[in-house]
Formats: C-alpha cells, structure tokens, sequence
C-alpha cells in the first residue's frame, strides 16, 4: 500500500534501512570474529550450529515480529513454547502417535493465539496484561503437567530428531583426519519455510500489507476500510501457531521437556526483533531483519565465550550493551530521517 | 436515575476493578474458611509482641510490590510504558546495599544509613540511565529497559563478586520483620511511610497535574510551558527510589543477597498491579492508591491458592485465570455490553423510578 509511491521519493524505507544496517552489523562482527579469533569462526558448521541452536527462537521470533509490525506485543510465546514441549513429551512417552503429537503443537499454539487475540482486538484488553497472562498460565500449565524433566523415548520421535541433513562439502577435516560433514537440523529447514512463507505473506498478500496498515496508523487504516480487529486478531493467531510450531522444533533439538524450558525466550525473541530493526511502535519490520537479528545476538555470545570472559556475568553485560547500541543506533537514525523529511 | 446508571457502569472510576476483586477475595476466603482473616497476638523468637495470622502475611508480604507500584504508576503516566527492569535494578539495589555493609567494620545505624544511601543513589543512575533512553532518545520504555533486564542481574552478580554473601545484623533483621516494641511488621510501616510522602510530594508541587498532562499529551503539555522530558526522566528517578526500598526490604527478609532469586519476576507482577489498579497503561491519568490496592489483590490471590494447598510453581496458572477474569470484567467493550443490558432492563421500570426520585 502506497509502498511503491514511497519507493519512488525515497531510495530505502525504514524498514529496509534498518535491515541493511543490521545485516551490515553482523556480517563485519562476524568477519572480525574470523579475522581476531579463528577458531571454530572458520567453518561453516559454526553458523550451522547456530541456526540448530536457536532454530526455534527464529520461528518464535518471525510471530513476534508479526504481532509487533501490527503494533502490539506477545510475550506469551516462550511460555507457549515450553507448554507445548512438555505435552508433546508426555504424549509421545504415552504411546502417541508422531503425527497427532504435532497436531497437538500445532493446536495447543493456535489455542493461545485465538484466545489471546480474541482479548486483545474483540474485548480490547491491553495486550500486555492478555499475553502476560498467557504466560502465566502456559508455565503454570508445564509445571502441572510434569514438574520433574521428561525424556522423549518414542522410538518414530528418536528417528526423526536424530535425522539431519549432511552436506559434506561444506565439512571440514577434523584433527584425526576424518571428514566431519556438516550438519543441519530438521527443525532449521522448518524455520526457513516459515521465514521465506511469512516474508512472502508480508510483502505481496493483502493481510500482510494490512499489518504494516494498522501497525503504522489504526485511524488511517481504519478509515482505508481495513478490518483492525480481524487483522489485529490474525496477527496474534499467527504468533501463537508459530509458538506452537517452535514449541516442535524445540523438541526436535533436545528431546525432553523440562518446566525451565524455554525461560527468558520471549525477552531473547523480542530482543532479536528489535536488533532485526523491528519497532514496538508497529509499522516497520522484516523477518528477513529478525533472522539477522538472532543471528547477531548468538554470535555476540559466542564472541564473547571464545574471548576468553568465563565469568558468568558477562554474557548478558555484553548483551545488553550491543542492545544498547542497537536501540541508540535506530532511534538516531530514524531521528534524523524524521527531521530531514520535515 | 443517573448515580444508579454511573454506578452500574463503573460508578467509582478507575477503583472499580481492584475494589470489586478485593472485596470478592474476601468474600470467597470468608466462605472458604470463617477463620481466615483471625489475627493473633503472639510472642515472636526474640520476644517481642507481634500481630500474625493470614491478613498480616498478605500486607506484609506485598510491601515490596506495593512500593515498586507506586513507582511504576508514576512512570506508566508519564511515559506511557512500563519499566521491566526493576527486579534487576532491585538486585542491583541490594547488591550495593549488602557490598557497603560488608566493608563496614561494624554494623550501626550509621553505616546502614549510609548502605542504603549507596544503594538509593546507585539504583536512581540506573534509574536516569533508563529515563535518559526514554525521554531524551525517544525509545519506547519497554524496549530501553529491556537492556537492564538483560544485564541487570549478572550486574548485581559481578558487584558480589559472584557470590551471595550474607550480612546478620539486629538493625537489618528489624528492617526486614519486626522492629522490638512495635508489633505491625516494620515493611508495611515502610509502605506507609512511602505513600505519606508520594501523597506530600503530591500535595506541595505540581508533580501530578504535570505528569498527567505529560502522560496524556506530551507535546501539547511541552507547549503549555511543562518540560516534558524533565517530568519523565524524574518519574525514572523517583522510581529509582522506589526500587532501592524494595531491594533493601527484600535482603533485610532474608539477611542475603541473591542475585537470581531477589524479586524474581517482580516487574511482570508491578505491570500487573498497575493495571488492576484501573491506570491505563498507555498513560494519562492514574491513581497510586489504585496501585497500591492492585499489589494486594495479587498478594491476597497468592496466599489463598497457598492456603488451598496449590504448589508455589503451580499458582502462576491460577493467577492467570483470575487476572484475565479481572480484565474482561473491566475491559470497556464489556462495560459498555454490561451498561446497555442494564439500561435495557432498567427501562421498563425508568418512569417508575424517575417518579420516586423526584
């Protein structure tokens, strides 16, 4: 909607500005990385590894974005994901069946979703007192489904999680000698359809469109004959299916179910929107942003272990100060543009 | 006719929701078990007189959310958005407070005056820090405090040195329980004492009507000669206060600092609070005394599940249920539903009743 007038006046949008310095941050990062610190930098397994790692936090984080371009916020979904690990677990270790195990995923996300939605957009309910409780119920939920961690021992389950996509040109020679291909999860690919399917639904179909529409201006999109509540109503079944979804993925990479599962997801996925140039305020964002942003967020973290900083706390110091810079960074730029264009 | 109608359809304002939850809290205690709200007089370990019993433990028990509410309140109004990072202030708070006491020689008054000053001022830069990225920078409060969030506590964690060090002491245990002589529990004296001087700073300068003004449009209020920025930045400050009180109320309980444990997930139960309490989260207008009732209602909440035998890791999904009750109950879609259905009712029975009031 009017993109393409935009396009015209402008040569980058907000969004696509945000994005750019976001994927030139993390390239240089992780150039430096290779330069300063070799290492395990050097192969290809180390980004394979970290696309395994936080394939689920990609998934959860691409909702978020949604929810967030629409201008609200979802913070339920961590807790969904965990939720959703733990009965699928018990239902697997109860003789279930593979298939109905992710309908049960698919189904328990989609719950939160309708549910949520139906509070924020119908009943006009603050979103973050709704997903807030969410997320109260959802680890409530966990803890009394199973307080103690379960391992998924369903045999179709084992097959599945252990599968993994070897490509041996991309391996490297490991010190014995063997050629160590590498390696990708199931639960990647998953990710990337999710990220290439809402990356289409968002640029070229009408409910995309319509999310940057009320996320940007409710009053304009209301007046442009937008439905707000469907649309706003649809973005947080969309977060919830995805929560469901990666709540699957999450399985597929450990394998069990533990109440602590999951904790503190929702922070690292907002945070991973916001570094992809995401704003809470609605109306500008891109999964294609999100997945650098989580990208860059695991590799600060990864930066930081293989510089030598074993204590504990530094992780999250370092964390939050290229947070910090990000924020700063956005808030400058798109203060600049706004001063420029009046 | 029009107070019955007002009264139906939220008659006492922003108070509605907290005052109808609490009071249906009490009822269902009451019913549940007649002895509930039972204060008993009893000789504590050192002696001392002191009041327990259910409604004692519920008043104390949420001094230190009822202290970081009337905070968030001020911040919520100004800004428009929430800070979620005073649990990890918090920590940071009481790892200043304990490192100070620790390098005393001995522990006085003196020194834990001076503690608490070290951690008030401590928690205030941390405060400023946030309100600089809010109300100079313009980043929605949520987004700038999530990088205390982040941090926060592995802060506290580097100031210990990782560890969690202890500090015994009478001054510090009397904060924390009983002071001797007085027996209500010396947190909700502090509590008090924290809403006497919001309602003195309240009624001595401008500080409400500016924040409101703020809250509700802030560059319309720039424009009436009010420093926008100023009025938000402070609003991060005093909370900054607010944070340090609760910090040192929450090590002096259990004569400890630890980091990951110390007002575990306060800021979500703060957030909640102040939307019980009937403030609007987006900003504009709001009552701390809506605030403080909001923080014990979840206290109330808390301690009934415990007393219905729920397990602490299991409440979180009773809360959610009762919480999201409360929202739809005072959501304004529903009002209005609610006021029309009545007034349909009302209507048939209005010459009657319009009759009998003239």
């Amino acid at each position: 909607m009017g993109k393409n007038l935009m396009k015209r006046k402008e040569p980058l949008t907000d969004t696509q500005l945000l994005m750019t310095i976001t994927i030139g941050i993390f390239l240089v990062m992780y150039l430096l990385a290779m330069i300063f610190l070799q290492g395990g930098f050097l192969h290809t397994q180390q980004i394979f590894d970290m696309l395994n790692d936080n394939a689920s936090l990609i998934i959860v984080s691409c909702g978020l974005t949604i929810v967030m371009i629409g201008g609200g916020i979802d913070i339920s979904v961590g807790a969904v994901t965990s939720l959703v690990v733990m009965s699928c677990v018990l239902y697997l270790n109860g003789g279930g069946n593979l298939f109905v195990s992710m309908l049960i995923a698919v189904a328990i996300g989609l719950c939160f979703g309708v549910g949520q939605g139906f509070l924020i957009s119908y009943l006009e309910i603050q979103p973050f007192i709704v997903t807030l409780a969410g997320m109260f119920f959802a680890r409530g939920m966990t803890t009394i489904l199973s307080v103690n961690p379960q391992k998924a021992e369903h045999e179709g389950f084992t097959l599945l999680r252990d599968t993994k996509i070897e490509i041996p040109w991309l391996g490297y020679v490991a010190k014995n000698g063997n050629l160590v291909p590498a390696r990708i999860e199931l639960g990647v690919v998953v990710a990337f359809i999710c990220i290439i399917l809402i990356f289409v639904m968002l640029k070229y179909n009408r409910m995309g469109r319509n999310f940057y529409a009320i996320g940007g201006n409710q009053q304009s999109a209301l007046m442009l004959g937008i439905n707000v509540k469907r649309t706003r109503f649809m973005s947080y079944v969309l977060s919830g299916l995805l929560s469901g979804l990666s709540g699957y993925v999450f399985m597929m990479h450990t394998g069990a179910g533990n109440a602590t599962n999951a904790a503190g997801m929702e922070m690292n996925a907002i945070a991973s929107s916001i570094i992809g140039g995401t704003l809470l305020t609605g109306g500008v964002g891109n999964v294609i942003g999100t997945l650098f942003g989580t990208l860059t967020l695991t590799t600060i973290k990864k930066i930081v272990v293989s510089s030598g900083f074993n204590d504990p706390w530094w992780q999250s110091i370092t964390t939050g100060g290229m947070l910090c810079f990000f924020i700063l960074l956005q808030s400058v730029v798109l203060g600049r543009r706004s001063r420029k264009k009046k | 006719m029009k107070t019955n109608k007002k009264l139906f359809a939220g008659g006492l304002g922003q108070l509605t929701i907290p005052v109808i939850a609490i009071v249906l809290l009490v009822i269902f205690n009451l019913i549940r078990d007649p002895g509930f709200f039972g204060i008993a007089v009893m000789h504590n370990n050192d002696g001392n007189i002191v009041l327990t019993g259910n409604l004692i433990s519920i008043i104390n028990g949420a001094s230190e959310l009822a202290v970081l509410a009337m905070g968030m309140t001020l911040v919520t109004a100004a800004c428009g958005g929430q800070d979620i990072s005073v649990g990890a202030a918090a920590a940071i708070a009481g790892s200043v407070l304990v490192k100070v006491l620790k390098s005393a020689s001995a522990i006085n008054g003196g020194t834990v005056i001076l503690a608490f000053c070290s951690a008030c001022i401590v928690a205030m830069i941390f405060g400023a820090f946030n309100g600089v990225l809010v109300a100079v920078f313009k980043i929605q409060p949520m987004i700038a405090t999530l990088i205390l969030y982040t941090c926060g506590r592995s802060i506290a964690y580097w100031i210990n040195g990782g560890a969690t060090p202890t500090v015994s002491s009478p001054i510090i245990n009397a904060i924390g329980s009983f002071i001797p002589g007085i027996p209500i529990p010396t947190p909700v004296l502090i509590v008090a004492l924290m809403a006497i001087l919001f309602k003195l700073l309240f009624h001595f300068t401008s500080l409400e009507l500016f924040t409101q003004s703020v809250g509700v449009n802030g560059s319309a209020a720039r424009l009436n000669g009010i420093n926008s920025t100023f009025i938000k930045l402070l609003s991060f400050i005093i909370l900054g206060v607010c944070v340090s009180v609760a910090g040192t109320i929450g090590v002096s309980r259990l004569g400890l600092i630890n980091h990951e444990t110390l007002l575990l997930d306060v800021e979500m139960d703060t957030i909640l609070a102040v939307a019980i309490g009937g403030n609007n989260l987006g900003g504009g207008k709001f009552k701390i005394s809506g605030s403080i009732i909001g923080a014990y209602v979840i206290q109330m909440l808390t301690i009934t599940l415990y007393a219905m035998k729920v397990s602490s890791t299991d409440v979180k999904a009773y809360k959610a249920i009762v919480i999201i009750l409360l929202v739809v109950i005072g959501s304004p879609v529903v009002k209005q539903r609610f006021g029309k259905l009545v007034e349909k009712l009302m209507s048939n029975k209005k010459t009657v009743s319009v009759k009998g009031a003239e």
